[in-house]
């Protein structure tokens, strides 16, 4: 049996609310579809109990009244253990900095992108957007439109012939 | 009396001359040594992901592609490799061992081009001259196998592109057989020269502890005893079927950086002379659909820097649904902020530099519009190349004598 069959065998046992939710698509490559109550236990397991000690990155997605949430685990010997949950979009999931002080940075993405709530998120500087980008707008939820150049506060320059018509009123010129 | 604490606050960017992109790095300084560090990125954030979305996966390929200069080849493999496999597709033998070949070729490129940088970032300004000369013969090499230095433009669904002539195998061999010979050079500058050790040992220290909590990758990884790498781990393209060492250093520190990337150089020699001998005959591509099934897949990718992430959601349309992408100094940048604690500021240069974060080098001309007429017209590498001498020339310096291709330049 593989290796990565055994692992799918050991989290079917260990949790039976998992029964069939464990998908191995193919050798180092698991899926795994949790509950967002569930999901804190499965992935303290798969960190702590079966060495997943490496959290690649978090994806986020937009899935209509829903977020999904992967959590891309690795552990040593190349299995690659991916942990989905979703979440009703307002509703906040919990950080896993407490056990990777690294993701602060995923999370973050996910808040700026997908306008996720992330608590227990240690304070710092929002990311990837810029400081002036307003705090409702997530660029990739699917019904984020963007905005026309014409709008002053399009937040680029990319409209350069039509820059420098007229001065901002406040100073507001976008100089990216 | 109690003693008064005298911290400094230096802000170092988004925009400043030691890094070639931006970011922005908050020192809080004690005296000569940094306190804390509070960094803040983005800078560069383009939308690419949002942008995968409204376009179709061949038109994305070109776009993650663009993701970085110089691994460009590393985000556009392990792109396609999702899509592959949410698609089914099993490419031709020959196909993957042209994907390593020319992964290889950019991690020699990469690795070269940081040891200039970490060279010119301690005032070892001959160590940038030689490596980049050097590194010149791969670009050209590059060039010459995928029409271009960066942004090859070689993969596509279901393969590649153009296929690798028996009359370049040559070629590559000989550009092989050079660059060793300096690498072996730079192995023993890093070993003997006892300037570069006393500048690099004990700067920027990252425990392995550290290293794995704070999740870094690649060489950074690898020269705090993080024994990872994806090619071994979770191999693609066709590294199951060359051997290589993982080469990790127990320094924890830039000097143990610099020792990992020299070392790797020599496994990438190693790994193109076994493709060259291995190398199968047969189709470089099979045919692709238009319409990607729905399915979602996540490809791992050891990029010069550390493992590339790419997941890809397909809907059963010719667009993804999601596509995001981990580029390996994203995982890095968290490590950064450990290694420069308690460090003193003149080393934050180099502790950055060590990381080796990307930065662009796509600046080449080929297509020129004639500013007076709005014509167009192209210019091939030979005259691009020429147009450089005389360019030179006409400021009093002659580099024509320097020969890029026999290494045994004057």
């Amino acid at each position: 049996m593989s290796e990565t069959e055994t692992v799918r065998i050991e989290l079917e046992t260990k949790f039976p609310f998992l029964a069939g939710a464990v998908r191995v698509q193919r050798e180092r490559r698991l899926w795994i579809k949790a509950a967002q109550e569930n999901c804190p236990q499965v992935f303290e397991h798969l960190v702590k109990g079966l060495g997943f000690s490496n959290l690649c990155t978090i994806t986020g997605l937009d899935l209509g009244a829903e977020l999904g949430f992967i959590y891309h685990l690795a552990r040593d010997g190349g299995i690659m253990a991916n942990l989905e949950m979703r979440c009703p979009k307002g509703q906040s999931i919990r950080t896993v900095t407490p056990l990777f002080p690294g993701a602060s940075i995923y999370e973050r993405e996910l808040e700026d992108l997908l306008g996720a709530k992330v608590d227990g998120l240690p304070p710092g500087p929002r990311y990837p957007l810029p400081d002036d980008w307003p705090t409702d707008e997530h660029p990739l939820l699917k019904n984020w439109k963007k905005k026309e150049p014409s709008e002053p506060d399009a937040g680029t320059a990319s409209g350069a012939a039509s820059a420098p018509t007229s001065a901002a009123p406040k100073g507001e010129t976008s100089n990216e | 009396m109690s003693e008064v604490e005298h911290i400094v606050q230096i802000p170092v960017g988004p925009q400043h001359p030691m890094l070639k992109e931006p970011e922005s790095f908050m020192i809080d300084l004690r005296g000569e040594k940094i306190d804390a560090v509070r960094m803040r990125f983005g800078y560069n954030h383009r939308g690419i992901e949002k942008g995968c979305e409204q376009r179709t996966y061949t038109q994305d390929l070109y776009l993650v592609e663009r993701v970085c200069g110089i691994c460009s080849y590393s985000h556009s493999t392990a792109f396609v490799q999702a899509v592959e496999e949410i698609a089914g597709l099993e490419i031709p033998p020959r196909a993957r061992y042209i994907r390593t070949l020319v992964a290889e070729l950019e991690r020699i490129h990469s690795h070269l081009l940081w040891l200039g940088v970490a060279g010119h970032e301690i005032g070892f300004d001959t160590l940038l001259m030689y490596t980049w000369r050097d590194r010149e013969q791969v670009m050209i090499l590059l060039a010459e196998l995928t029409g271009n230095r960066v942004n090859y433009g070689l993969n596509t669904l279901g393969g590649v592109r153009r296929d690798i002539t028996a009359e370049q195998m040559p070629s590559i061999l000989k550009v092989v057989n050079a660059l060793e010979e300096r690498t072996k050079y730079y192995i023993e500058v890093a070993q003997t020269e006892e300037t570069l050790r006393q500048r690099l040992a004990g700067v920027g220290k990252l425990s392995k502890e550290d290293a794995a909590r704070l999740g870094a990758v690649g060489p950074t990884a690898r020269a705090s005893g993080v024994d990872r790498d994806t090619r071994r781990d979770d191999p693609y393209a066709a590294y199951a079927d060359v051997s290589f060492k993982v080469i990790t250093d127990q320094h924890c520190d830039v000097f143990g950086r610099t020792l990992v990337r020299v070392g790797e150089l020599m496994e990438s020699y190693s790994i193109i002379r076994q493709l060259l001998k291995k190398i199968p005959e047969g189709p470089i591509l099979v045919k692709a659909p238009r319409k990607i099934p729905e399915g979602e897949a996540v490809s791992r990718y050891e990029a010069p820097r550390g493992e590339d992430v790419h997941y890809v959601r397909g809907n059963g349309t010719d667009k993804p649904e999601r596509v995001k992408v981990r580029a390996p100094t994203l995982a890095n940048t968290q490590a950064v902020a450990k290694m420069l604690e308690d460090g003193y500021l003149a080393d934050l240069p180099i502790v950055i530099a060590a990381i080796d974060p990307c930065f662009s080098c796509t600046d080449r001309m080929i297509g020129i519009k004639n500013p007076g007429k709005g014509e167009r017209r192209t210019m091939s590498w030979e005259e691009v190349s020429r147009y450089g001498v005389d360019f030179y020339k006409r400021k009093g310096i002659d580099p024509s004598r320097i020969n890029l291709r026999g290494g045994s330049a004057a």
